[in-house]
């Protein structure tokens, strides 16, 4: 499903923000991507978006080649690989229900089906019954589930997650990870570069721990309680 | 686009507008302005012409011929000057019908001074009366026909013709000159508003790129906001320019009565037929223009 075949990433001339890195993620795996600051997770994240570039290496999603993938492609692409931030970056003037829809809106689906889609991912977030409310009135957790939600209703292959429990405390984590184990569950393969090590430890799923740009550790059966 | 990315981008260009009132209004302003100068000049200038047209049917040229010169001649020059592009059209003024016309001039009331002359005094003056379709093109035709074997003489007023075609290319000139000041200044307002609708409009342009939003789809509100304001900024002062009209034809016909005689107006309706499209053509291309350049330069999608 992912596949990175020695990729580098340079921003400058000086030290590489990912350095020769290779990595094969299968379809319907779950992942977590863990790593100090500058470790190259976030540039991990955007190469995967195509918000970035590779200096060098191959990166291919669903057997398809990124550096082929023409810039006028590239919304096509966006809309397979769902992806929710540390930030949630909801619409602040718009409802929950707003907040979903628009993102069927961006990909020009009919009103009829975003009305019945919207209402079943809210209910799968657990939202149903907010769906008037606007941000500012939901709680971090929730609002988390609201940009779940909106990565989910175009029903993407792919999640992508940067550190969406960096906002919330350990019980909304919790449950947010429960969450993406039940996305998951349904087959969409889930990619979630995070710090919080407790629950990675928690999950026991595949760890890629990343240091300086390079990948020093791959544990396909998760974290023992020695790390 | 699909129907409903369609009414999403009308709707989204919609609320731009409003979120920016102060510079959607400063914008709808620029616009009212430039376009109600343009509709001005044009009436004005349309008017005129009109009137030109109507004052240039008077001007005419003259032309007399060589001494001797059979009947034949003169209609075969006469023949060679309907050819021409510049000629409206050309009426022949025998020596008889000129002695006539004199005599009913200048004779009035002692006709029988008149009586006193056995021949035709004025025997070698048949003449042309040339009407142009176009003074300006006077000059052209007088350098022709007094090149033509047969003419003698080419009698024209080239003060009137000048004095006509220079106040006109003048009107034209002037207003052409402002008119594009305005539209640079509208196309300049336009973008600024557009610019603040981008830059505050930033965190949603980056999530709608996030989830897949096309270039076209991210760009369209913007470029609808800008069609919105020139649309408005074409229409009203359309619509006032119309009530304007009307009430300034009635109200000179009205107070000045000898203005009237002099000249007329075109009717509302035919002028307002030409300049409604054109207005808002202009309208909308400007506000299509100002914001698909702004939207370009500023949102790298």
């Amino acid at each position: 499903m992912i596949k990175l075949e020695h990729v580098s990433k340079s921003y400058t001339k000086g030290v590489p923000a990912i350095d020769d890195i290779s990595l094969h993620i299968q379809e319907g795996e779950f992942v977590f991507v863990v790593g100090d600051s500058g470790s190259g997770k976030s540039t991990l994240i955007k190469l995967l978006l195509k918000e970035l570039e590779p200096t060098s290496g191959t990166i291919t999603i669903n057997k398809r080649n990124l550096s082929a993938i023409h810039k006028k492609q590239i919304p096509k692409y966006r809309r397979n690989v769902g992806v929710v931030f540390q930030d949630f970056r909801l619409l602040k003037d718009r409802n929950v229900y707003e907040n979903v829809a628009f993102a069927q809106k961006v990909i020009g689906m009919p009103n009829r089906r975003i009305k019945s889609n919207v209402p079943r991912v809210l209910s799968m977030v657990g939202l149903a019954a907010k769906y008037k409310s606007v941000p500012s009135q939901l709680s971090g957790g929730e609002q988390q589930r609201v940009a779940i939600a909106r990565a989910l209703v175009n029903e993407p292959k792919i999640l992508l997650a940067d550190e969406l429990t960096g906002n919330l405390d350990p019980n909304n984590s919790w449950e947010i990870m429960k969450l993406l184990e039940e996305i998951n569950k349904r087959g969409t393969t889930v990619v979630v570069v995070t710090h919080n090590m407790e629950i990675v430890r928690a999950m026991k799923k595949r760890v890629i721990r990343m240091k300086k740009g390079v990948i020093v550790s791959d544990d396909t059966g998760g974290l023992g309680d020695e790390n | 686009m699909r129907i409903n990315s369609f009414f999403y981008s009308v709707r989204q260009g919609i609320k731009n507008i409003w979120r920016n009132k102060m510079f959607s209004v400063a914008s709808i302003a620029t616009m009212c302005a430039c376009i109600f100068l343009f509709g001005l000049f044009y009436i004005i200038v349309n008017n005129f012409q009109a009137m030109v047209r109507e004052s240039e049917e008077g001007v005419a040229v003259s032309v007399f011929f060589e001494p001797g010169i059979s009947q034949e001649q003169i209609d075969e020059i006469g023949v060679l000057i309907g050819k021409r592009a510049e000629v409206a059209r050309c009426e022949f003024i025998s020596a008889d019908e000129a002695w006539e016309k004199y005599k009913e001039d200048y004779f009035e009331g002692s006709e029988e001074a008149a009586a006193g002359f056995a021949e035709n005094p004025l025997a070698n003056s048949a003449s042309y009366q040339i009407y142009l379709n176009d003074v300006s093109m006077q000059d052209a035709l007088v350098t022709y026909l007094e090149s033509v074997d047969g003419i003698r003489d080419v009698h024209h007023s080239e003060v009137a013709a000048n004095t006509l075609s220079d106040f006109n290319s003048l009107i034209g000139y002037i207003s052409v000159g402002i008119i594009l000041i305005l539209l640079v200044v509208a196309v300049f307002l336009i973008s600024n508003t557009v610019t603040v609708g981008i830059s505050v409009r930033r965190e949603e342009i980056a999530i709608m790129k996030l989830i897949g939003a096309t270039d076209s789809f991210v760009r369209a509100p913007f470029v609808v906001e800008g069609i919105l304001i020139g649309l408005i900024g074409s229409g009203l002062p359309l619509i006032l320019l119309y009530f304007l009209y009307n009430r300034v034809v009635v109200y000179i016909s009205d107070k000045f009565n000898f203005f009237s005689n002099i000249m007329s107006f075109i009717p509302a309706g035919t002028l307002f037929a030409r300049l409604v499209p054109i207005a808002l053509a202009l309208g909308i291309g400007i506000g299509f223009l100002g914001s698909r350049l702004t939207v370009r330069r500023h949102l790298n999608v």
